[in-house]
């Protein structure tokens, strides 16, 4: 009997559920009801047919974007009911609503440490950034910052946008505060996956590094159509604005990308070298590479003739873990090498004078590519690695007239400014002003090697003997005299400015014992508001 | 793409540039060999030894001398300073610049570097000044010892012809044809003509022509700049012929042994590969022949020191006496391995004027021996294409029993575009052959050389060759296993599944390993660490699903339903990967591992690329767009690296599919490329003369 009356009470409460829900259903949804709606509307973005156009350019969405760069089932989202709020031009209607608006943004793991992604999602309106947009990015930067994980933006928008006007531009600058804020603070990394231009290219500008996707990603203030009337160039996206331009010739971007997928399985990799806040020691990953291992190909790599190059990534891999190194803008200002690598597991910065292009010299580009690099190591508590053999700084009116001087004195400021542990290695010429610069012993280098190939001099034989010995005649024997005195690591040695010359089988050997001794350097700067690199 | 004329069309006209002589230069950094022999320090020989050589066979005469309390100097140019040998000797004399001409055949530089080092003897290795009779008599004037025959008898088997006379004279078996030289002209309608082991010979088809007279040119070209002497011999083809070369060893006295013969018969474009001693093919009694009519040879040329008499030896065990080499030969450590004797030390000794101290019977046959010539070179091209390169990383495999590595070079050490590509001698023994093969691939299989293409993948697939270990093999054996060239290892379907366990356990191994941070307290405490993992793994256009399950350090694989087991010690660093597949032990390398999932894995001696792919990436794989590669038929491209010979083409002519567009030389072999289309010449990049790079950017139509 109460078996019975139960069963009678829950077919007429499930009645009573039942009705009411088919009532709803008429009208008004229940809260579960347009919750999940809401979630899965905000799952398809601009929709499937907007989901295959993405797909067709050969581009992923965002949600698809956000999967492969973090671990499975890591992904926290944040803000997935969020709409953007203009009214102006039919934007109110629900069909111009979308849920999450035109990014997804969240935390998640990559190889289970934490990072803040945005990724912008092109199927709505284009990826344009709406006040709600820029608000989303603001609060997980603001988070991000607070409990001190790295953010990662993945861009892929058409701009601002127009619909919202001034709206949209304080979104902008919302972010590029923010971006700033986070300088140093937590590492920043962008990568641009499809268009960029107009303001937007600031953020990623701000940011420690930006990466492209090649073929399928832009970055331009203006793009074609406006430069064409402007000053009527006819140039194309991919001249004026893609992967190879800003890798190669503007050096906006540090490095490229084959596809989508190529560069998010790449920055899961590079994520791994980051530590994940200024707050936090460079990661130390389980190495299989034997500490003390001797790399017996370094003794042979300086040719005899001061003249003959050889490739300083030889160098670089012969001593890094595993060979790993990731090179960082390695098709800009090539006569610079930097990058990161391990050594026994702990994340460094190599910065190394590439002899294979304009015999390693200094230029603008190549000062300024290396002070960056050496900054954000300083800021984040990279170790400082530097290979030296710089013939100096490069010579001429184009480079005079393009600010040589302010420019390789940013090098100059970085290598002096940086207090996290410093190694350089002399590998063969340390001349003038470009031996100073490149973290000697004088701008507090922690550890100082020269390898027997070292020679330290104000400048090679040839010229100083013409000065030296001005007008007068024998200069063969003159030179085979300054080349006796100079033109090894003695007079360096002798004064204590390099701490040992070292046999270079064993510098990864020596190198990985000396960075176990500076882990625990301690040293700061004065205090000040911040200093005034010569920007 | 260029094809390579050189490589066309080998049938029944052979045109022979006469005599070979090898520009060798690499050399001995051996591990324990073990001689018989005993070092009598009582026996004065020399105090010093200038070796007139560089490279392996350098170190390989110094090793000896070291032995023997002689002090040894080493020649080397310029770009040879921090070589091997140099570093080896006691004492080292540059010669000149790199080129060959300037420095190691420079006579005089070299005639210099002996008095001033007061160096009592010279051992010239082979190749370079060897079996240059003009060096022997400068040094005789000086009355410094030439380690090797006498001048007289350089002479009378340093030309083709003239030897074949000798060898008749002494009763010796030789080829039937035609003794003297042969005046060829243009217009030729060929006869059969026969083979010699020379590195010029050209083999032509008598119905073709145009290629007749490209291919005569060129051997005639390259006769004259390599010998300055351009005729040719011509003699009877010999079919399914086999090489096999007798080592003889004569004294000053009138002794002269025998020391068993060597199988060098896979060759290619007549250079040897791979040798060894005894020969499967010879039993003892032709043995015995061949060695006493090698004998009967050395004693009428009143012949001293170590040389090799070759033999042609057809099907039915007729053996024709082919050229003497008058030196010690490239392969000589096969033959230290089956006798015990130390050649080089036999060597030194006859030239100083001590007797043999061996008879006849007292030469064994011990087991079996193998030599692999490891080349820089890339076995894809014509079996093998000079590659040049620095050597990022080199480990031999000495750490293996019984395997004896001779180089002369070292991790760092560069492969350039002036000497022999030559890498090292791989030389395994074992008891029996089977034991000297398997020894030989598990060698191989240990062998990391990184930074230039190596000949490893040709080496591997010969030694494994049924055919190869049936012991049924001729001078043809290449070509016609190979008839369209090689391709590296043919996966069999049990491999493939091997290559895709290991490639997607090494895959997970590298995954987790990144999953761990030491000391960071940071990292998200994850319940369990994953067990599973479900891939796609693609290799050579196939694509596999792939399950993995991980248990310790051994994987149980699923690919495409059938379950391999893979353990290992999965050290990621390491250039070895040595796994256990289905309780098997096998040596992978890993070349490469990038963070897209691309794996290069070096596996049953070919190189294969894999990509290691998560389900996730596999699908969305599919939206990725194709890049389309460059179109190479109307862009040519060096082969390889070396100079720009003849440019036969200029913009804006009109040339045909197969025309010859320019020649390349390198290791002094020319190599003729020729248009793959009909088109007209839009733009030529290069100029007789230049220096090109491998990949080069030569000539472009339209």
């Amino acid at each position: 009997y109460t078996h019975i009356y139960t069963h009678r009470q829950s077919v007429a409460q499930s009645e009573v559920q039942e009705q009411s829900r088919r009532w709803y259903s008429v009208s008004h949804l229940s809260v579960q009801e347009r919750i999940d709606r809401k979630r899965n509307a905000a799952l398809i973005g601009g929709g499937q047919k907007r989901i295959d156009a993405q797909h067709k350019r050969g581009k992923l969405t965002a949600r698809e974007r956000v999967e492969l760069l973090l671990d499975k089932d890591s992904f926290v989202e944040c803000d997935m009911f969020v709409e953007h709020r203009c009214s102006d031009f039919g934007m109110e209607e629900d069909h111009n609503k979308f849920a999450g608006d035109s990014v997804v943004t969240g935390q998640g793991r990559i190889n289970g440490r934490l990072v803040y992604v945005f990724s912008q999602d092109f199927t709505v309106f284009g990826g344009s950034l709406s006040g709600a947009h820029a608000q989303k990015i603001c609060k997980i930067m603001d988070q991000a910052m607070m409990v001190g994980a790295p953010v990662i933006g993945l861009n892929d928008s058409g701009g601002a946008r127009i619909q919202e006007g001034v709206e949209s531009l304080a979104g902008y600058a919302d972010i590029f505060l923010r971006n700033v804020m986070a300088s140093g603070v937590v590492p920043q990394i962008s990568l641009i996956m499809g268009p960029c231009a107009g303001g937007a290219v600031y953020s990623p500008a701000l940011t420690d590094f930006t990466f492209m996707v090649k073929d399928t990603s832009y970055l331009f203030i203006t793009g074609p159509d406006v430069v064409k009337s402007v000053t009527n160039e006819d140039v194309t996206q991919e001249e004026l604005g893609g992967a190879k331009t800003h890798t190669a010739v503007s050096g906006v971007a540090h490095r490229a990308f084959e596809n989508d997928i190529d560069a998010l399985l790449n920055l899961r990799n590079f994520f791994n070298f980051l530590p994940l806040s200024n707050q936090d020691p460079a990661p130390v990953t389980e190495c299989h590479d034997p500490s003390d291992r001797l790399v017996p190909g370094l003794d042979t790599i300086v040719p005899f003739e001061t003249t003959k190059a050889y490739d300083m990534l030889d160098i670089i891999q012969g001593i890094a873990d595993e060979r790993e190194f990731f090179e960082i803008m390695p098709n800009y200002a090539k006569n610079i090498v930097v990058g990161f690598a391990r050594m026994n597991g702990r994340t460094v910065g190599i910065v190394g004078n590439q002899p294979k292009v304009a015999s390693g010299c200094l230029d603008i580009n190549s000062s300024v590519k290396g002070a960056r690099f050496v900054r954000f190591c300083d800021a984040f508590n990279i170790p400082i690695l530097t290979f030296v053999d710089v013939p100096g700084f490069l010579p001429g009116t184009s480079q005079e007239y393009g600010g040589i001087i302010r420019h390789g004195a940013k090098l100059l400021f970085a290598f002096a400014e940086a207090t996290v542990p410093k190694i350089t290695i002399i590998t063969r010429k340390a001349y003038g002003g470009a031996y100073d610069v490149m973290s000697s012993k004088h701008l507090r280098g922690d550890v100082n090697y020269a390898w027997p190939s070292a020679e330290v001099a104000v400048m090679g034989a040839k010229g100083a003997v013409q000065i030296i010995f001005r007008g007068k005649s024998n200069q063969a024997e003159q030179e085979a005299e300054y080349v006796e005195k100079f033109a090894n690591p003695f007079p360096a040695a002798v004064r204590g400015f390099v701490d040992d010359i070292i046999v270079p089988s064993t510098t990864r050997k020596r190198i990985c014992r000396d960075l176990e001794v500076l882990a625990s350097k301690k040293q700061t700067n004065p205090w000040k508001k911040h200093a005034n690199i010569p920007l | 793409m260029a094809a390579y004329m050189i490589t066309s069309t080998l049938r029944r006209v052979l045109l022979v540039a006469k005599h070979a002589s090898f520009q060798s230069r690499c050399c001995v950094a051996s591990s324990r060999v073990q001689y018989s022999t005993v070092y009598d320090s009582n026996e004065k020989t020399f105090d010093k030894i200038l070796i007139a050589n560089r490279g392996e066979i350098a170190c390989r005469v110094m090793k000896t001398c070291k032995k023997m309390g002689i002090k040894t100097v080493a020649v080397h140019s310029d770009v040879d300073a921090s070589a091997v040998h140099v570093k080896m000797a006691d004492e080292a004399v540059c010669v000149g610049p790199a080129p060959t001409n300037k420095s190691y055949l420079n006579m005089d530089a070299i005639m210099d570097a002996i008095r001033k080092t007061g160096s009592q003897a010279v051992h010239p290795g082979y190749g370079f000044l060897s079996e240059n009779k003009e060096f022997a008599k400068r040094l005789a004037a000086e009355d410094v010892v030439f380690i090797g025959p006498d001048t007289h008898a350089i002479h009378a088997m340093g030309d083709k012809i003239e030897s074949k006379l000798l060898a008749k004279a002494a009763n010796v078996n030789v080829i039937p044809g035609f003794d003297g030289v042969v005046e060829v002209s243009y217009t030729v309608n060929m006869v059969v003509l026969a083979t010699t082991f020379c590195k010029f010979m050209i083999v032509l088809a008598t119905n073709q022509t145009g290629s007749t007279f490209n291919s005569f040119r060129l051997s005639s070209q390259e006769a004259a700049s390599s010998f300055g002497d351009d005729r040719l011999l011509i003699e009877k083809f010999v079919d399914n012929p086999r090489h096999i070369e007798i080592q003889v060893l004569a004294d000053k006295h009138g002794n002269a042994l025998w020391l068993n013969e060597r199988e060098c018969s896979i060759q290619r474009r007549n250079q040897k590969v791979v040798e060894e001693a005894p020969s499967t093919f010879l039993d003892p009694e032709t043995r015995r022949a061949m060695g006493e009519q090698a004998v009967q040879l050395a004693k009428a040329v009143q012949y001293s020191s170590a040389g090799t008499v070759e033999f042609l030896v057809d099907s039915n065990k007729n053996f024709y006496f082919l050229e003497m080499n008058t030196r010690l030969q490239v392969e000589h450590p096969i033959t230290e391995c089956i006798t015990g004797l130390d050649l080089v030390q036999q060597m030194i000794r006859v030239a100083k004027g001590f007797p043999l101290l061996h008879k006849q019977e007292d030469i064994p046959i011990n087991g079996w021996a193998i030599e692999s010539r490891v080349y820089a070179e890339d076995p894809y091209k014509s079996f093998g294409l000079p590659s040049i390169g620095r050597l990022s990383q080199y480990q031999e495999p000495i750490h293996l029993p019984k395997v004896r590595v001779d180089s002369g070079i070292q991790e760092g050490s560069d492969i350039s575009i002036y000497y022999d590509p030559m890498i090292s001698k791989l030389v395994t023994y074992g008891a029996t052959r089977a034991e000297a093969l398997q020894r030989m691939e598990a060698a191989l299989d240990n062998y990391v050389i990184r930074g230039v293409t190596h000949n490893i993948p040709l080496l591997r697939e010969i030694i494994t060759h049924p055919r190869f270990i049936s012991g049924d093999i001729t001078t043809n054996f290449l070509p016609e296993e190979y008839p369209e060239g090689f391709k590296g290892h043919q996966l069999t379907s049990e491999g493939r599944r091997e290559l895709v366990a290991t490639a997607a356990a090494l895959y997970v191994s590298a995954q987790l390993r990144s999953q761990r941070f030491l000391g960071n307290l940071r990292v998200s405490t994850t319940p369990q660490e994953q067990r599973q993992w479900e891939l796609c793994v693609e290799l050579e256009k196939g694509s596999h699903t792939v399950a993995v399950s991980r248990s310790g350090s051994t994987f149980t694989v699923e690919v495409d339903g059938v379950t391999v087991e893979v353990s290992g010690e999965w050290n990621l660093a390491s250039a070895l990967l040595p796994v256990t597949i289905n309780r098997t032990p096998r040596v992978l390398q890993c070349l490469s591992r990038d963070a897209g999932g691309d794996i290069t894995l070096q596996y049953l001696g070919t190189q294969f690329k894999v990509r290691v792919l998560s389900q996730l990436v596999s699908t969305l794989s599919a939206h990725m767009p194709e890049k389309v590669p460059e179109d190479t038929s109307s862009i040519l491209r060096s082969p390889m690296p070396g100079s720009v010979v003849a440019v036969s083409v200029k913009p804006g002519d009109v040339v045909a599919e197969g025309q010859e567009i320019c020649v390349i030389e390198a290791m002094k072999m020319q190599n003729s490329l020729i248009a793959a289309k009909a088109a007209k010449v839009k733009s030529v990049h290069c100029k007789a003369g230049e220096t090109v790079g491998e990949g080069d950017l030569l000539v472009q139509l339209e």
